[in-house]
């Protein structure tokens, strides 16, 4: 391991990969301790995964889990953190359902009109934390948690009763919305490699505007610059004033794009699965970003893969309940650990990576002038 | 007498710094020792190495005449040392009372005995003399009071020895002759004092030894009758000739920025800029001497408009920038090297190319319309690394991998190659060693010839004296005196800097 470039990149590899032993490793013990056999529990696990049907059930699970890590992911890599992406797609996806069915058109306009009203009502809920932080001094996670509770317990509770569908429903709900404001499954897109997808499984066109807000993220973070504006107040806030980066707006911005992407999360299941807001709506997946986010060490591709993971395991409660093999909470334990892990890891990979860089420009600088 | 304590060829070094080159200092019983010296000398290292904040890396503790080790600050406050931080550390929403008890509550029954406090604390204070009303809330004290409910609290918990950080630093007069009262009366009372200081003038009034650190060792232990002011100033700022040496002056006669009744306030609303007016002159150097903690912090963050200003105006090349954001003061032609590099300076997690644009983002080699252009940033920062000398492998390493050095002349580069009016330089070559100051005097004195009007800010009074057209001395916020660096002396420079010379003059 001479080489440099090689060792840094066994350097970045290393943290996830002892994350992940260490999570099969304390969930082996558990499943031990509960009676099961682990060898057992994950064949389920992997043969499973492998079925197409699977494959899509992964992929529908892990888009929501990546629209919410990126707009975590936004507030993390400038230190804010917006615990609020719970409260903020919720209440998104409560006025688009509402708007989306409220109204007739066109097909692509009616969708472009329920992401934009999503998008708009994450940006202004958590645009309220950023306001508060900047006029007010209010610690962003404090008044996110609580916009969290006024959000789903006040505001949607409250106007859920006075908009809802009665037509016949159990379940009081929003108005479905009309063909018009679905967005098509990618079936068939699929279906050109493989067999045909059985089961009744849609692959959600949601996967799509997940990729688009991917690519987006990596070009306003990585190449834009306002995200060098972001990241240099996350490396260091003091030296990003001195450098003519005013701390206020960039908080404010931070949220208003945090709360925007936060607004999009509710989309599966409101453009593709249900098409309507009701009382059995999913909800965590803000609190299942902030997770990924941390897995994925708030990079574009990083969190991909930890939503994927994530997604995987989700899909995996379903065939671990059918045959027995274990109980589906195995799930959740993996998940915490591997997070709990990944932490711990990426600080031990991070000291190591920093000593490297110092010895190696050292040792650089010594050969150049010797 | 017995010595209190007595400090034996402290060593103390941290990564490419001696802080503390075998010091020895004794204190007698009942004795106020002053100990002086500039900012960076090694004084709150010793103190927290008595205090038990971190450990020496040679040299013996001695209390009461026998070798101690001090693992923690508790071990050093069973053994009687107490300290008195420069920064107060009290609950405001509490009364006097429970402020002092807070992490040593006396208890009876399972509940906390304030009736037994409130005797112990009433005796303490007036053994020592010290007046105070323990329910009185914290929040409702002036500064000075404050200070004395942390004293109370140091001696509530049995200490002989006290340490005071700069205790003065955040007193009016008025205070300051309330707490040296205080102290007397400490002194009366059997204990020791240690305080730190370096404003002569006080020092001379209070100390019975004074014991002067210069960048590392102890210089001098001295009695105040032994000594005139100005030998205690050279003592404590040197007096070595200047070895940067001036060129033939380039100053004009426009004017690049102009400072006019500038006050800054502090969190209580004091003046630590108290209606300061100067000038800095296209091709001028105007150096600003001070002992820290006299307003150049803040007249500087003013000025780059990182914080914002009770009154005056500010214009730079005749454009009034009173209230504008730092971002529009930059693109005006402000370039800053700020006092701590790593705190303000540099993102030390990122590339250098990075840290070259901060600052100079908005403006093309580094934008591209909205885009940050990484192709110019990396070009610009590879001609800095060949144009200001840079040792680094690549412009990929981050900035933490360079040494201080280095990481210096990547800032002084990345500011003068933005082509700017005017530089802000605060501390420029602290920390680094003799070959990059030299490069880091030549790059300012170049820029000089080409125009740039420069408001520098230095504890090195050779650095201030070498580079400098005009010197300006700012004590307690005010600008005091306006001297000539051509006959200037270290030794007077250092009078005026600690308020002897202004003393003298007014008596």
């Amino acid at each position: 391991m001479n080489n440099p470039t090689l060792r840094r990149i066994a350097l970045a590899l290393a943290a996830p990969a002892l994350a992940v032993i260490v999570a099969v490793v304390v969930s082996s013990i558990v499943l031990i301790i509960s009676g099961s056999n682990p060898i057992d529990a994950y064949h389920d696990m992997f043969t499973n995964a492998l079925k197409l049907e699977t494959s899509i059930d992964i992929l529908n699970r892990a888009t929501p889990f990546y629209i919410s890590g990126v707009a975590a992911a936004i507030g993390f890599r400038m230190n804010l953190f917006n615990i609020g992406v719970e409260g903020q797609y919720l209440l998104a996806a409560f006025f688009a359902s509402v708007v989306g069915g409220a109204v007739n058109l066109p097909p692509v306009l009616h969708v472009t009109l329920v992401l934009l009203v999503a998008m708009a009502v994450g940006a202004s809920w958590s645009g309220l934390a950023g306001v508060l932080k900047v006029t007010r001094g209010v610690n962003e996670v404090i008044s996110t948690i609580m916009l969290n509770f006024i959000a789903t317990g006040g505001i949607i509770a409250g106007l859920i009763v006075v908009w809802q569908d009665n037509t016949g429903q159990v379940n009081s709900g929003t108005t479905p919305l009309p063909k018009s404001g679905r967005m098509p499954d990618l079936n068939s897109w699929v279906e050109v490699f493989t067999r045909d997808i059985g089961k009744g499984r849609h692959l959600t066109g949601v996967l799509l505007l997940a990729i688009a807000v991917g690519v987006a993220y990596h070009l306003f973070i990585n190449r834009s610059r306002m995200g060098y504006e972001f990241r240099a107040s996350g490396y260091n806030p003091f030296a990003a004033r001195a450098g003519g980066i005013a701390p206020k707006k960039m908080v404010l911005s931070a949220m208003v794009l945090s709360g925007a992407i936060a607004g999009l999360v509710g989309m599966v299941e409101v453009l593709s699965d249900n098409y309507r807001y009701d009382q059995s709506f999913v909800r965590g997946l803000g609190f299942q970003g902030i997770a990924v986010a941390l897995l994925g060490r708030n990079k574009p591709a990083g969190i991909a893969v930890a939503a994927l993971l994530f997604g995987f395991l989700d899909a995996s409660r379903g065939p671990l309940q059918a045959s027995g093999s274990a109980s589906t909470e195995i799930v959740v334990i993996m998940q915490a650990t591997i997070l709990l892990a990944a932490v711990v890891a990426y600080e031990v990979v991070s000291r190591a990576r920093q000593k490297n860089e110092a010895s190696t420009a050292a040792a650089l600088l010594a050969g150049s002038q010797s | 007498m017995a010595n209190a304590i007595e400090l034996i060829g402290i060593t103390k070094r941290f990564p490419g710094v001696i802080a503390n080159d075998n010091v020895n200092l004794a204190v007698e019983k009942g004795e106020i020792h002053a100990v002086c010296g500039e900012n960076g000398a090694g004084k709150s290292t010793l103190m927290k190495i008595l205090y038990g904040m971190q450990p020496p890396d040679e040299g013996r503790i001695l209390v009461n005449d026998e070798v101690v080790t001090l693992a923690s600050p508790s071990d050093a406050i069973d053994l009687g040392i107490g300290m008195v931080h420069q920064h107060f550390m009290l609950a405001d929403q509490l009364t006097v009372m429970e402020n002092v008890i807070l992490g040593s509550e006396p208890m009876k029954h399972g509940l906390i005995d304030f009736d037994g406090a409130r005797t112990h604390l009433k005796a303490v204070a007036e053994s020592y003399g010290l007046s105070i009303d323990p329910d009185d809330l914290v929040e409702s004290l002036e500064v000075g009071e404050r200070q004395r409910v942390e004293i109370i609290k140091v001696l509530y918990r049995g200490a002989e020895v006290l340490i005071l950080d700069e205790p003065t630093a955040v007193l009016v007069p008025q205070e300051v002759e309330e707490l040296f009262n205080n102290m007397r009366d400490l002194k009366a009372g059997g204990a020791s004092i240690i305080f730190i200081d370096h404003k002569l003038d006080e020092v001379l009034e209070i100390a019975d030894t004074i014991t002067v650190i210069r960048q590392g060792p102890t210089v001098a232990t001295v009695k105040p009758g032994d000594v005139t002011a100005h030998e205690l100033a050279e003592l404590m700022v040197g007096s070595e000739l200047p070895s940067p040496q001036t060129t033939a002056s380039t100053v004009t006669d426009e004017v690049t920025l102009e400072v006019e009744d500038l006050t800054v306030l502090d969190v209580d609303d004091r003046a630590v800029v108290d209606y300061v007016s100067l000038k800095v002159r296209r091709g001028e150097i105007l150096g600003i001497a001070g002992v820290e903690g006299n307003g150049q912090t803040e007249l500087i963050n003013a000025i780059t408009g990182t914080e914002p200003q009770a009154s005056g105006t500010l214009t730079l090349l005749g454009v009034d920038i009173t209230h504008a954001d730092v971002g529009t003061r930059r693109e005006a032609g402000l370039a800053y090297v700020p006092m701590d590099r790593h705190q303000e300076g540099l993102l030390l997690e990122a590339p250098l190319w990075e840290n070259t644009a901060l600052g100079h983002h908005t403006r093309p080699p580094f934008a591209k319309g909205i885009w940050f252009d990484r192709d110019g940033a990396r070009q610009r920062t590879e001609e800095i690394r060949r144009d200001f000398d840079v040792r680094t492998p690549n412009v990929e390493v981050p900035a933490h991998a360079l040494s201080g050095g280095n990481q210096q002349k990547l800032i002084i580069g990345k500011e003068m190659s933005s082509d700017p009016k005017l530089l802000i330089a605060a501390h420029p070559t602290r920390g680094i060693d003799v070959g990059a100051q030299a490069a880091v005097w030549q790059d300012i004195r170049d820029a000089r010839a080409k125009g740039l009007a420069t408001l520098l800010i230095s504890a090195d009074l050779d650095e201030l004296i070498g580079l400098s057209d005009t010197i300006v001395v700012m004590l307690r916020g005010r600008l005091v005196a306006t001297l000539d660096p051509a006959t200037i002396t270290p030794r007077d420079l250092g009078a005026y800097m600690t308020g002897v010379a202004v003393a003298q003059e007014a008596s």
